[in-house]
C-alpha cells in the first residue's frame, strides 16, 4: 500500500527562518563581509573551489557563509549553482611550467634551478595556538629580495635528459568529461584526474595514506610541488586568436615513484599527478599518490588494494555523491520501513513455531 | 601595422582588461570620457568555461574543473565590433572591455587608450607580480655547508 | 570592417533567456505531440540560406557541447557559418555521425538517417537530432502515424522530403530505442517526429 503523505510546510518554513537566526548567531557581532571570508578563510575558499569544482572565489566565499562554514554543504552549493550556467567552451590546456610561482619546493633535489622556494607554508610552524590572534596585531608585509629572476625548471626535465623517467602521454582526440558522460570503467587517466581533483580531500588522503601504508606497492617521492598563478586563454573562433582571460592559482603535484620496469619498459621512474584549484597541497599530493596508484593495470602491476580499484576509488571520491547518498537515509522511509517491519515479524513468527516445533520433538523424544 | 602585429596589440590589451581591478578600470575609463555610442550584440553574459590542464604537466589534456567568465560583443556607430572575455562575473567590466576592443581597432584611438588606460593597469600589474615574485624569492633557502675541518 | 562578417553578430535573441524559452516551449510541444503543426513566430534574423525559424532552434538548442552538422547548402555559406558559431558556440562536425545536431536546407538530398548517430542500446539519447527546413508542411504525399504522444493517428503531408523517406521512417523506428528524431520546420510553422512516432502503412 502506498500512503501519500503531505504536512510539514510551516515545520520547513521555521525550520529554514531558524537556520537563518543561528546563522546571523549574535546579532551584536558584526556580520562576515565576503571579502572577509575570501582574504581570511582563502584555504577553505580553495577547497570549496576545487571540490565544488567551479573556480570563483567570491561565489565559493558566499557558499561559505551561507552553509554557516560548513564546507561539504558549501560546495554542494557551488555545484548546484554550476548548473544554472551555461558552457561556454573550454581553455586552452594551461602551462603549469609558465606559473607565476609561490612556492615550489622538491625532496629530489636540494639544487634545483630556480631554488627551494618556500612561499608561504604552515610546514615550520611548531603548530603553538597564537593568542595574539584573538586580537587584531599589525601584521609585517612579506620580506623581500631582489635580484633577477630564475626560471624554476620541471622535475621531468631535469631526470629527463638522462631518459630515467617516464615522457608524458600524448594522445590526440578530446579529453572525457565526467560533467557529460555517465562513468563507465575503465576510465581513462584524463577522466580518472578530473574526478581525482574535485574529489573529497579526505578520502584521497585517506587512500594515498594506505599506499604509503602498504596497500599498493609504492615508495614515491615527491618530485616537486609548485603553487602558483597560470594564464588562461580561451579560443575564440569569432576572433580567431586564443584570447588570455585572466590567471587562475592552481596547485601542481609531481610525485616521482621507482618502477623496476617490465617487458615493455625499461626501469625508470613513473610519475603520479596531482593538480587542484588554489593552494591546496595535501589535496594535490594525495590527488598524485591516487593517480599514479590507479595506473596499476597500465603499468602492469597486481592490483592487490582498493586505491588501486579505479571503480573504488572514482566512484566514491565524490563528496557530493557521497553526502546526498548517506543523508538520504534521513528522509521519511515511513512506508518501507513498514515493510520491512512487516517482514522481520513474519521471519521472528516463522522462527518462533520451528523453535516450538523442535522443543516438542524433543519432548517428545524425552 | 601589420595583421600580426595587430592582434598581438588586441591581445596583450585583453590580458590587461581581464585581470584588472574593476574599480581601477571604472576610474580610468570614466577619465577618458569616451563612452562612444553603441549597440551590443551579445551580453554581457556569464557562463563557464572548462579549465583544461595536461597530464603530468606536459601530456595531453584533461579537464581541471570549470571557471565562471563574463563575455560582450558590441558595435559602434561606424560598424566596428568589439570582443571581450574575462574570468569571473563582472558585466560592467566585460561591456567596457568590449568597448575598448572596439575603439582601439582604430589607430588614434587605440594610442590614446593604451597610453592612459592600458599601460598605467599594465604597469601596476607587473608591479605587483615584481613584488610578489620578490617576496617569494625571499623564503629561498639558501643552502650551506657546515664546515667539518680537521686541522 | 567586412559586412559579411558583421552580419554574423547580429540577428540573435534579443532576449536571449525569453526567447530560447518560447522556442523551446514550441519545440517541446511539438515533440509531445508528434506529427502535430505548432506555429511559432520566429525570434532569430539569420543569413540568407538559413531560415529564421531554424536559426531560432538551433539558438534554442545547440551549445558548445553540441556538435552540429550542416548539409552542404548550409556549410558552403561564411555567412552562415559564422553566425552559428557566434550564437550557438557549437563547433562543426566532420560527418553526421558524429553531430548531436544536422541542419539541413536540402532535405531531399540528405544523408540516409541511418548515416547519423543513432545512439546505443544503453545511451539512446547519444543520437542526432536532425532539423529541417522544408518548403512547406502541407500539400505532399500524407503520412500517418501513431504512437506516443499522439490520439489515434496523426498525418501530415511535408513537401520535399526524401524520395524514400517512408521506407527509411519504418528502419528508424525499428531501431528503437535507438534512432534519429527529426523537426521539420517550413515558414512559421514546426512539427517533430520523434524516432517512436510509428508509420502507420499506407496500402497501395
Amino acid at each position: 500500500m502506498y500512503v501519500a503523505v503531505k504536512g510539514g510546510e510551516a515545520a520547513i518554513d521555521n525550520a529554514h527562518r531558524l537556520l537563518a537566526d543561528r546563522r546571523r548567531g549574535d546579532r551584536s557581532v558584526p556580520t562576515l563581509g565576503l571579502d572577509q571570508i575570501a582574504e581570511q578563510f582563502a584555504l577553505s575558499v580553495d577547497r570549496v573551489m576545487s571540490e565544488g569544482s567551479l573556480y570563483d572565489r567570491r561565489l565559493a566565499a558566499l557558499a561559505i557563509k551561507q552553509a554557516r562554514g560548513d564546507l561539504i554543504e558549501a560546495i554542494f552549493l557551488v555545484r548546484a549553482y554550476r548548473t544554472t550556467l551555461p558552457r561556454f567552451g573550454h581553455s586552452e590546456p594551461v602551462d603549469t611550467g609558465a606559473m607565476q610561482v609561490e612556492r615550489r619546493i622538491s625532496a629530489c633535489f636540494k639544487d634545483l634551478p630556480g631554488g627551494q622556494l618556500l612561499g608561504p607554508t604552515f610546514d615550520y610552524t611548531h603548530r603553538l595556538l597564537d593568542d595574539e590572534l584573538d586580537g587584531d596585531p599589525a601584521v609585517e608585509p612579506g620580506a623581500l629580495r631582489d635580484g633577477a629572476a630564475e626560471p624554476a625548471t620541471q622535475i621531468a626535465d631535469i631526470l629527463g635528459g638522462e631518459g630515467l623517467i617516464e615522457e608524458d602521454p600524448l594522445a590526440p582526440g578530446e579529453p572525457g568529461d565526467i560533467n557529460q558522460t555517465p562513468m563507465e570503467f575503465p576510465l581513462s587517466r584524463a577522466m580518472r584526474l578530473q574526478s581525482l581533483s574535485r574529489g573529497d580531500e579526505g578520502f584521497l588522503l585517506a587512500l594515498g595514506y594506505s599506499t604509503q601504508r602498504g596497500y599498493a606497492r609504492s615508495h614515491p617521492f615527491v618530485g616537486e610541488i609548485r603553487i602558483g598563478e597560470v594564464e588562461v586563454e580561451v579560443f575564440v573562433p569569432e576572433l580567431g586568436f586564443a584570447v588570455p582571460v585572466g590567471r587562475v592559482q592552481l596547485t601542481e603535484c609531481q610525485m616521482v615513484n621507482q618502477f623496476k620496469g617490465s617487458a615493455k619498459t625499461p626501469p625508470q621512474f613513473t610519475r603520479g599527478y596531482g593538480l587542484v584549484f588554489g593552494q591546496s597541497e595535501r589535496k594535490a599530493m594525495a590527488m598524485s599518490l591516487c593517480d599514479r596508484a590507479l595506473r596499476a593495470e597500465e603499468l602492469g602491476e597486481d592490483i592487490v588494494a582498493p586505491p588501486q580499484d579505479q571503480e573504488f576509488v572514482i566512484s566514491h571520491c565524490d563528496n557530493v555523491q557521497a553526502t546526498g547518498f548517506v543523508e538520504h537515509l534521513k528522509l521519511p522511509h515511513y512506508v518501507d520501513f513498514q515493510a520491512e517491519l512487516g517482514l522481520v515479524r513474519t521471519m521472528r513468527a516463522e522462527y518462533e513455531a520451528t523453535r516450538n516445533e523442535d522443543v516438542e520433538i524433543r519432548e517428545a523424544a524425552e | 601595422m601589420t595583421s600580426e602585429t595587430h592582434t598581438e596589440a588586441r591581445r596583450r590589451r585583453m590580458s590587461v582588461l581581464a585581470r584588472c581591478n574593476s574599480n581601477r578600470l571604472h576610474e580610468l575609463w570614466d577619465k577618458l570620457r569616451l563612452e562612444p555610442a553603441h549597440k551590443t550584440l551579445r551580453g554581457p553574459e556569464s557562463g563557464l568555461i572548462m579549465l583544461r590542464g595536461r597530464i603530468g604537466g606536459t601530456g595531453e589534456p584533461f579537464n581541471i574543473g570549470e571557471a565562471t567568465v563574463t563575455r560582450a560583443s558590441v558595435k559602434l556607430e561606424d560598424g566596428t565590433v568589439g570582443h571581450a572575455i574575462a574570468l569571473g562575473r563582472d558585466g560592467a567590466k566585460a561591456r567596457i572591455s568590449a568597448l575598448i576592443d572596439a575603439l582601439c581597432q582604430t589607430m588614434e584611438a587605440a594610442v590614446l587608450i593604451d597610453a592612459e588606460l592600458i599601460a598605467p593597469i599594465s604597469q601596476e600589474l607587473d608591479c605587483d607580480d615584481e613584488k610578489r615574485r620578490q617576496q617569494t624569492a625571499a623564503t629561498r633557502v639558501d643552502f650551506f655547508t657546515m664546515v667539518r675541518g680537521e686541522d | 570592417m567586412d559586412a559579411a562578417v558583421t552580419h554574423a553578430f547580429e540577428g540573435g535573441f534579443a532576449e536571449p533567456v525569453l526567447d530560447a524559452q518560447a522556442t523551446f516551449r514550441a519545440v517541446m510541444d511539438a515533440m509531445a505531440r508528434p506529427a502535430r503543426i505548432i506555429e511559432v513566430a520566429p525570434r532569430a534574423a539569420p543569413p540568407a540560406s538559413l531560415s529564421p525559424l531554424v536559426g531560432a532552434i538551433a539558438c534554442t538548442l545547440i551549445d558548445a557541447d553540441t556538435p552540429m552538422w550542416l548539409d552542404p547548402r548550409l556549410g558552403e555559406s561564411e555567412a552562415v557559418r559564422a553566425w552559428l558559431s557566434f550564437h550557438t558556440g557549437a563547433r562543426l562536425a566532420a560527418a553526421p555521425a558524429e553531430a548531436a545536431f544536422a541542419l539541413i536546407a536540402d532535405p531531399g538530398e540528405m544523408p540516409p538517417l541511418d548515416r547519423f548517430a543513432q545512439g546505443t542500446q544503453e545511451y539512446p539519447d547519444r543520437s542526432a537530432t536532425l532539423i529541417l527546413q522544408l518548403d512547406s508542411l502541407e500539400g505532399g504525399a500524407p503520412l500517418t502515424f501513431h504512437g506516443p504522444g499522439i490520439k489515434g493517428e496523426a498525418t501530415i503531408a511535408p513537401v520535399s522530403l526524401p524520395a524514400d523517406f517512408v521506407r527509411q521512417w519504418t528502419e528508424n523506428t525499428k531501431r528503437f530505442p535507438r534512432g534519429v528524431d527529426l523537426i521539420l520546420s517550413a515558414g512559421e510553422a514546426l512539427a517533430c517526429l520523434p524516432r517512436s512516432a510509428r508509420l502507420i502503412e499506407v496500402e497501395v
